[in-house]
């Protein structure tokens, strides 16, 4: 009976040994899928990482072929999502969090943001392609693509610096009343320095999804090969996720490589994005701590 | 070979000889614990008996939750956690890595300060430990259950639901319910974290009615802030002050003739 | 307020004015900040009634029972076009159900990996690879499938076409990973450490706890976190244009090229189908459609979250 206890007790804790792991071993999968990943994409790329990638406009000719186009094209495209969308969204989220009253039509919006944030990029695509390209008749410029975009990372900038402003602890606020700052001072002066950090990380982490978004610009009808550089915001241009997309689509081999090339591109500003992002957070949490 | 036999004889075959056993269930010598480079207990010296309730009291932060938590080995999940010393459950050493902790755990109850039973029905709840143990028998289940909410006292008054949810217990019933959820795996001793210090003055009664009820089957260690409660319920207490026993004895002896000035003072409210 | 210097003795008349100014601003924010705050509003209705118009429009060209239960999709043909969704269905609901195979059992295991077993140094590698593979735009992921998993499967499976759904589903799999991870290890991290506490102090072994208390009681969290990630692969556009082809198949084949509701709007977008054409208005009916199927699956998704949570 005891030693039946015995054997019972060790025979769970094997199981226990033996699931624990096979989930380490799909956690560890993960570790070996980006490894993949990276190195499926970046073999073939590295080769093509020169000077010229970056000084020659798009080709038919994969060695001529070049990204300076997509980059500036992608640059001039932050231009108009980066004011838009911040201005929208943290207006939005002072709004949520300081002045809205709780009733249906803030519930409205509310509930609205949340299912803004689920409505695949596509669908976006075709917003812009009716509102900003057809009846604003911005056509496929700078301005047209940047709406589009500033409106799909809209509900995720709104939510980021709602967190963000939500955080700041309420004796900050009744410290700016007491002295008798407005509602407005208050904001202005004390809850937006203290959330700017979080409202910049959210922010940054949007502006990556941005970038990196193809689907709205494809059914914008952005085009691809383009031999000169944008002129003003309601100038045609092109995209690094754009480009990507038509040499990834290509049937020779060359184009691949310079498709991989350009995602490592594309990977390396996201990259560099996200480490801002950490390092606004890491000083937003100290911030707060203090 | 004769190791596996060893180690057999170290953990488990001592266990259910109770005939056998003398009246110590647990014995501490020399137990030491750290939190990183905080000293929660320092050189502790304790012995459990079969079928009497001890008390272990003194003031927040003394080490007593942590002493108890130490004898099913629950004090392993903090962070950080070191130990040294000896504590034997029945003869078996409990400390390392000899003794698995689920084994242990099989033998010894535990009840916590707020009352938990999982988000499941009140039959789950009781049922919990038996089915882990590999009881899988519905007749004998149904049995286990009845019999361990009646050892409870919960029976009469949960019979006609008990395939609803936990939740809809009074805060007394719930930690009754995990008394029964313990007395299901027939334990040798259950160890009790401050039972009653969520509950009201009458649940608290009822609880404290069960303990010197069941204490005739099982062993019962229960840490409380409360030393009117010790005193009625307990046949030994131990009172812990900074990490270290201060004095152990009768319960009648430790509160008419304390030995040591701070137990005096502590059972007569000077501080704590 | 820095036109106010303390130094200086203010005359009451000022303050006030200034005061009054003040207030008269105040007022006026909350207007203004609502009217911005609506326009994520106007968003929204500018999805529905573009979708719903031309949408509409389309209805005018096709008969509606023709669309939904016509089981041919051949836009592009010269004699007969046929506007039969199925296919497209079809092919979506093949790339979400490979999808979510993958997915989801690789991302449940890693969630109770993170959330029951690992340890605090463990997490602090693993939570950040999970964060990039978050972050890493599908485009990125679309070439990945097509120029290697798709090879290394023909190695596997010599049948598998060049464009096939079998491994842009993976991918997509591997798209959604994150956010199965993520979202089911919340849910069980939110589970109170008392029920854990329980378990264990009866004998419960750690994989006992996880499978008998934890998961049961953060099981709303991580179907909705299911649902979540399905309404992603349903939505996902680039994967499946690069890797999925672009032939709407009625079939149940894996191996084959297909199309789904996102890569046929991709299709025609990069085409030259002129404005006002059946085809123009096709994209915005199937991006209706689209959005519907998000839309329910994301409401189904805080409704399970919400309704069947277990309140303790």
């Amino acid at each position: 009976m005891d030693n039946n206890l015995l054997i019972k007790t060790n025979r769970r804790i094997v199981k226990d040994s033996i699931m624990k792991w096979l989930f380490g071993t799909a956690s560890f999968l993960l570790i070996v899928l980006i490894a993949f990943l990276f190195y499926g994409i970046g073999a073939d790329g590295v080769g093509r990482l020169n000077l010229s990638l970056f000084t020659n406009f798009g080709s038919r000719f994969p060695e001529q072929a070049g990204l300076k186009a997509a980059l500036v094209g992608t640059l001039s495209l932050m231009a108009v999502v980066i004011p838009v969308s911040m201005f929208i969204g943290i207006c939005s989220a002072i709004y949520l969090e300081e002045y809205a009253v709780k009733n249906k039509w803030t519930a409205f919006i509310e509930m609205n943001i949340s299912n803004l944030a689920g409505v695949p990029s596509v669908v976006f695509g075709l917003l812009g392609l009716t509102v900003f390209s057809r009846a604003l008749f911005l056509g496929n410029s700078i301005l047209a693509a940047g709406l589009t975009m500033s409106v799909l990372i809209l509900p995720i900038i709104i939510v980021a610096s709602q967190e963000a402003i939500r955080s700041v602890p309420d004796n900050l606020r009744e410290a700016s009343y007491g002295m008798g700052a407005t509602k407005w001072q208050t904001i202005t002066q004390v809850i937006m320095p203290s959330s700017i950090g979080s409202i910049l990380t959210g922010s940054i982490l949007s502006f990556s999804r941005a970038i990196g978004e193809t689907a709205p610009l494809i059914v914008l009808g952005i085009p691809v090969i383009i031999q000169f550089l944008p002129t003003g915001p309601l100038s045609t241009f092109t995209a690094l996720p754009m480009q990507i997309y038509d040499w990834a689509k290509r049937p020779q081999p060359e184009f691949a490589d310079v498709a991989s090339a350009g995602i490592i591109v594309l990977l390396v500003i996201l990259v560099t994005m996200n480490a801002f992002a950490i390092y606004f957070r890491n000083k937003a949490m100290k911030k707060l701590q203090n | 070979m004769t190791l596996i036999k060893d180690r057999k004889e170290k953990i488990g075959l001592h266990v259910m000889k109770n005939e056998n056993w003398k009246k110590p269930v647990y014995e501490t010598n020399g137990l030491n614990v750290w939190y990183g480079t905080s000293h929660a207990l320092k050189n502790i010296d304790l012995t459990i008996n079969e079928k009497e309730v001890t008390a272990i009291i003194g003031p927040s932060g003394c080490g007593k939750s942590t002493y108890l938590k130490t004898l099913n080995r629950m004090v392993e999940t903090a962070r950080d956690v070191h130990i040294s010393g000896n504590v034997t459950f029945m003869g078996n050493a409990i400390l390392g890595k000899a003794m698995p902790v689920e084994l242990l755990r099989s033998k010894v109850g535990m009840v916590f300060q707020k009352p938990n039973p999982f988000p499941k029905s009140i039959y789950e709840n009781v049922a919990f430990g038996p089915r882990i143990h590999g009881i899988r028998n519905k007749v004998m289940l149904d049995v286990i259950v009845e019999d361990s909410l009646r050892k409870a006292a919960l029976w009469d008054e949960v019979k006609d639901r008990l395939h609803k949810s936990a939740y809809g217990l009074s805060g007394g019933q719930q930690q009754r319910l995990c008394i029964a959820r313990c007395l299901a795996i027939d334990p040798e001793v259950i160890l009790m974290d401050e039972p009653t210090s969520a509950l009201d003055p009458v649940s608290t009664h009822k609880v404290e009615e069960l303990i010197a009820t069941i204490k005739n089957d099982v062993t019962i260690a229960i840490v409380t802030h409360n030393m009117q409660q010790a005193s009625r319920i307990s046949d030994r207490t131990a009172f812990f002050l900074n990490g270290e026993i201060v004095e152990c004895d009768r319960t009648s002896t430790l509160f008419s003739t304390p030995e040591d000035s701070r137990t005096n003072d502590y059972i007569n409210g000077r501080f704590g | 307020m820095s036109s106010i210097q303390p130094s200086e003795k203010m005359r009451t008349r000022d303050v006030i004015a200034a005061a009054k100014k003040r207030e008269r601003f105040g007022k006026l924010v909350p207007h203004i900040l609502l009217v911005v705050t609506s326009l994520t509003v106007l968003a929204t209705l500018g999805i529905v009634y573009t979708l719903l118009k031309e949408t509409f429009i389309f209805f005018t060209h096709i008969n509606v029972s023709d669309f939904v239960f016509g089981t041919e999709w051949a836009p592009f043909s010269n004699g007969s076009p046929a506007f039969g969704v199925l296919p497209l269905l079809i092919g979506t609901l093949k790339i979400a159900l490979v999808a979510l195979l993958i997915a989801v059992p690789v991302g449940l295991a890693c969630a109770i990996f993170l959330s029951e077993y690992a340890s605090p140094k463990v997490k602090k590698i693993i939570k950040p690879i999970i964060e990039l593979l978050a972050g890493i735009p599908t485009i990125v992921y679309g070439f990945f499938a097509l120029t290697f998993v798709t090879p290394f499967l023909q190695t596997l499976i010599p049948s598998l076409k060049l464009f096939n759904a079998l491994s842009a589903g993976i991918v997509v799999g591997i798209m959604i990973l994150p956010m199965i991870v993520s979202l089911s290890e919340d849910a069980l991290s939110a589970v109170p450490a008392t029920f854990r506490e329980g378990a264990y102090a009866l004998g419960s072994t750690r994989f006992e706890t996880a499978i008998k208390v934890v998961i049961p009681a953060a099981v709303s969290g991580i179907a909705s976190s299911i649902i979540l990630a399905a309404s992603r692969a349903v939505g996902e556009t680039m994967i499946v244009s690069l890797a999925a082809g672009s032939t709407p198949a009625f079939n149940l084949d894996l191996t084959g090229s297909i199309q789904t509701m996102t890569s046929y709007i991709v299709q025609v977008a990069t085409g030259d189908a002129g404005y006002g054409t059946t085809i123009y208005y096709s994209i915005y009916a199937v991006g209706f459609m689209l959005f519907l199927f998000t839309f329910l699956m994301n409401r189904t998704a805080l409704y399970v979250k919400t309704k069947f949570r277990e309140d303790y």
